[in-house]
């Protein structure tokens, strides 16, 4: 086995878990900690990669390193985009769900037109 | 088998443990505290990976400032009716199946990966000296990849600007709503006012030896905005009015400055977002300083929200 | 020299990380929350500052070994902070059931 593939099992297997939790988790708060799950399991995959490209001098390819620090950065951007949506939805239906029927009121945002 | 296999195991062990038990943990609360220590447990699997700017970025903003901004959304989230029924056993087993396909493709693929594997780490140790850098990764984000790095730091600017735009139209242009309750723990205040100067000092430490050792722009922005944030909790500081034209500079100055650079690479250096020979470290440097700045700025703008009418007086 | 300071640093060491796991296993096996947190306040400090001190002969350098310090330092100013935080927290939840 070359060096990093447990990190890379390990970042499958969060890909699972997080894929699996995306579905099943009704809360939409959930659905978004299972995003991440599945992004850092993404980025563990790209790891390996960088892990892989060891040579000469460096125990690493630098190149998807930088790559895993961007994503880590503009992840977070979207989980916040994320957060601020749903908030204002909960704001707007008076209810934490994604389902288009539940809870829904006649006034719908009426009040900021 | 050596001991570093064993650790290795464990701590890939506790990763996926502690992954799942985020997953079926009842409360809201508990699944982000489980999801703040699994991004620490992640950090030491970077770390293992030969990768500490990574697991730096990691610690600090995949587990640390999401946490906080995850925190803060089921605090806000809470008072609400929560969707209970989850969807039925069918379904159950069959996301189950999809997910252990997935992950067993991903597993596999892993293991057919191209041998030798090919790699930059060459071509990056070649020029490395030309930007007299001695940290890889930062000569990555910087210089080789830096369009890459700059139009990241555009996402952020949009991240923003996507989280003020869905703040109703009267309270546009005031303060978004405050991060702690209105009379927060003595011992909170103590600490905000203990920490943050140290902080302070830590964060920009890391920006400045980011050029030689592990750590950068990124990872010493995400110590000041966390700095920020903890003194907003503790309600020393307000957040401050999204109108503020104070506050926008600092958010854009990082990109602004970075394209500035780009742009006026053709005059200097002869290519777009090439940098003078002789002059790579201190433009460098400079670059990363303003994007320090606009990210100090910007993660705790989008942790706390679209400004809504709490945040006024 | 060195061999009696790679003594002391595994003896330091050894008996931090016996703290630790102490403190881990009180964490699993105490009944209520604030025995739990009193055994991991205490636990991992003590566990944590031995270490330290285990690690500060092999330290390399002096700014390194400053830098250890200021490490174990920080850890106690936040973990003190945080066992106040949640102890407050459940003195308020008792208060309200």
């Amino acid at each position: 086995m070359s060096p990093g593939t447990i990190a890379g099992f390990v970042g499958a297997g969060l890909v699972g878990l997080g894929l699996y939790a995306l579905v099943v988790d009704p809360k939409p708060l959930r659905k978004l900690l299972a995003f991440n799950l599945i992004g850092s399991g993404v980025f563990l995959v790209f790891g390996i990669v960088a892990r892989r490209g060891a040579t000469g001098r460096f125990p690493f390819d630098p190149v998807p390193q930088a790559m895993v620090i961007t994503g880590i950065v503009v992840a977070f951007a979207a989980t916040a985009l994320a957060v601020a949506l749903m908030l204002r939805l909960a704001e707007e239906t008076g209810t934490v769900s994604l389902d288009p029927d539940a809870g829904a009121k006649p006034d719908d945002g009426a009040e900021d037109k | 088998m050596t001991v570093f296999d064993a650790l290795d195991l464990a701590i890939a062990a506790l990763v996926l443990g502690v992954a799942a038990w985020t997953i079926a943990a009842r409360e809201m609360f508990s699944a982000v505290v489980g999801y703040v220590a699994y991004g620490l447990l992640l950090a030491i699997v970077w770390v293992r990976l030969y990768a500490p700017d990574v697991a730096l970025t990691e610690a600090a903003i995949g587990g640390g400032v999401t946490g906080v901004l995850l925190v803060v959304a089921s605090k806000r989230l809470g008072r609400l009716p929560q969707p209970e029924a989850g969807p039925g056993l069918g379904l159950k087993l069959a996301a189950a199946g999809l997910a252990a396909l997935v992950a067993g493709l991903i597993a596999a693929a892993l293991l057919y990966l191209p041998d030798p594997a090919p790699s930059l780490a060459p071509e990056a140790d070649r020029h490395l000296a030309q930007t007299g850098l001695g940290n890889a990764v930062t000569a990555v984000l910087i210089a080789y990849r830096s369009f890459d790095t700059m139009l990241e730091k555009v996402v952020l600017v949009l991240a923003v600007v996507g989280v003020w735009s869905v703040a109703p139209d009267r309270f546009w242009g005031g303060r978004p709503a405050p991060l702690g309750p209105a009379s927060p723990d003595p011992a909170l205040v103590f600490l905000a006012r203990v920490l943050a100067p140290v902080g302070l000092v830590i964060g920009v430490q890391i920006f400045w030896v980011g050029a030689d050792e592990p750590g950068g722009a990124f990872q010493g922005g995400a110590i000041l905005a966390a700095m920020a944030m903890i003194v907003m909790m503790a309600r020393l500081m307000r957040p401050p009015r999204i109108g503020s034209r104070r506050l926008r500079l600092a958010l854009i100055a990082g990109p602004a400055v970075f394209l500035v650079v780009g742009l006026a690479g053709p005059l200097i250096a002869g290519s777009f977002f090439a940098y003078p020979a002789g002059f790579a470290k201190p433009l460098i440097l400079f670059i990363e300083a303003f994007m320090v700045l606009s990210i100090a700025a910007t993660l705790p703008l989008l942790v706390a929200g679209p400004p809504n009418g709490e945040g006024e007086p | 020299m060195s061999a009696a300071l790679d003594v002391f640093s595994l003896l330091a060491i050894g008996a931090g990380v016996f703290f630790f796991v102490a403190g881990t296993v009180a964490l699993v096996r105490f009944p209520d929350s604030l025995s739990r947190l009193h055994a991991l306040t205490k636990a991992d400090n003590l566990g944590l500052g031995l270490v330290v001190i285990g690690l500060l002969p092999r330290a390399g350098s002096p700014l390194a070994a400053l830098k250890l310090v200021v490490l174990w330092a920080l850890v106690q100013v936040s973990s003190a902070t945080v066992a106040q935080l949640i102890g407050g927290a459940l003195r308020r939840r008792d208060a309200e059931t």
